[in-house]
């Protein structure tokens, strides 16, 4: 017996601390509001979480690890976004 | 450990692997960097891994069975409360572990289906029966300490997903350890039949509990690969021989005896010796035919099959709620 696959949800949830949501796992659950229900008990037991979110898995666009270095090395070299690359005298102090 | 039955040659071979990405994957697993699921990895990794983590998420599930049997005859309300926190959080890792796993491109269906036709092996240790209240403190202690030792290296592998899964369980799994143990130190320090009821659960835990960490080194076929692909950080023997270190001198403090007359501290090295472990009990019970197989796949195949019309039902709902959403902006376009 093979049965029609229970669509997948990715879990976000915010800590108390008042970061962003953050993902910790995923959910089988046929529609938001169980996917919602399903997240809460399966990732917050132990009062991890102040807001859950649910996002369909296949609403999900992911960059492919094959174009990591086209993406991401070119910033690499671009020290000049940091701000120790700027030098501003000893004595005007912390800035 | 929960994944024992990854003892078995694997039959498929896989087609031969283009040697620069095979070594840009080491180079890769070799500086501790992690593999995420879209990263090139070699078949045999993959395939590994996708035993490793469904045989562990398998023995999550099946593992329910032996404690749930207590919930209902617990002897208090605090007890009833720990043990039914303590069996949900075994289906959380259920789930964390198939999530993981099928990121690996199986599907939990699938995995599930592996299970229940008996193509898919879960820890030995679950097929002993649970026949006192005392169990559920010897499984707490001796049981999940036992996972605890093998799953810490397991927060350091090198798959993402399945690291990432540990590091949650691990947080969590250190209260079933207590719990089990203040059990233990409750009965016995209590009547002489409590104490007794302690003793003999020992008895019957300790043998099966060395044996979850699987065979022998002498005898262990994939220790190679999945020490140089990072999967595993320690072999079998090691890590039962730490548990064996940490662990005696817990019974000794709560005043039990072990059930092997050879056990013996070795003066020079301060580790622990025990006897020879029967590794014919621990093929049968890993083949099928242990006290309670048959009475575990029973049950997770009713539980499984008695609820498929929830799972259809639900999809069903889910299904005419969109349409119906659906018809109703049409309506309004």
């Amino acid at each position: 017996m093979s049965e029609a696959p229970m669509p997948l949800w990715e879990v976000f949830i915010r800590n108390r601390s008042g970061m962003p949501h953050k993902h910790c796992g995923s959910v089988h659950a046929p529609d938001a509001a169980i996917a919602l229900q399903a997240a809460r008990d399966v990732y917050t037991r132990r009062g991890e979480s102040v807001s859950v979110w649910v996002v369909p898995s296949s609403a999900i666009t992911a960059s492919d690890p094959a174009d990591k270095d086209e993406l991401f090395e070119p910033t690499g070299t671009k020290i000049y976004r940091h701000p120790t690359f700027y030098k501003v005298p000893d004595d005007v102090g912390h800035m | 450990m929960y994944t024992q039955g990854l003892n078995v040659t694997d039959t498929g071979k896989p087609a031969a692997e283009d040697p620069a990405k095979l070594a840009r994957f080491q180079v890769k697993v070799d500086a501790e960097d992690k593999i995420e699921p879209n990263d090139w990895m070699p078949e045999a990794y993959r395939r590994t891994l996708v035993r490793q983590i469904s045989q562990h998420a398998h023995s999550e599930i099946i593992g329910m069975q032996p404690e749930g049997n207590w919930i209902t005859r617990a002897p208090s309300l605090r007890r009833k409360a720990g043990l039914l926190a303590k069996v949900q959080d075994e289906a959380g890792h259920g789930l964390y572990l198939y999530a993981a796993a099928e990121t690996l491109g199986i599907s939990r269906e699938d995995m599930v289906e592996q299970l229940i036709a008996g193509k898919a092996k879960y820890s030995s240790i679950f097929n002993y029966p649970t026949l006192s209240w005392a169990d559920i403190g010897a499984i707490g202690w001796l049981v999940d300490g036992a996972a605890i030792m093998n799953q810490i290296p397991l927060c350091r592998c090198s798959f993402g997903p399945y690291a990432r899964a540990m590091i949650r369980i691990c947080k969590e799994e250190s209260f079933h350890q207590r719990q089990g143990y203040e059990i233990m130190v409750t009965l016995s320090t209590g009547t002489p039949q409590q104490k007794a009821m302690a003793q003999d659960a020992l008895n019957r835990w300790w043998w099966p509990s060395l044996m979850m960490f699987g065979p022998s080194d002498k005898e262990s076929l994939h220790t190679a690969d999945t020490m140089q692909w990072k999967i595993k950080r320690f072999s079998n023997d090691d890590l039962r021989q730490k548990f064996i270190d940490a662990t005696v001198p817990q019974g000794h403090h709560l005043g039990l005896t072990f059930p092997d007359p050879e056990l013996k501290r070795d003066e020079t090295t301060g580790h622990w010796h025990t006897g020879e472990i029967d590794w014919s009990e621990f093929k049968r019970v890993l083949a099928g035919d242990g006290p309670c197989n048959r009475q575990r796949m029973k049950a997770k195949t009713e539980a499984h099959e008695d609820g498929a019309w929830v799972r259809e039902a639900a999809l069903a709902h889910a299904r005419k709620r969109a349409e119906r959403a659906a018809a109703a902006r049409m309506a309004a376009e």
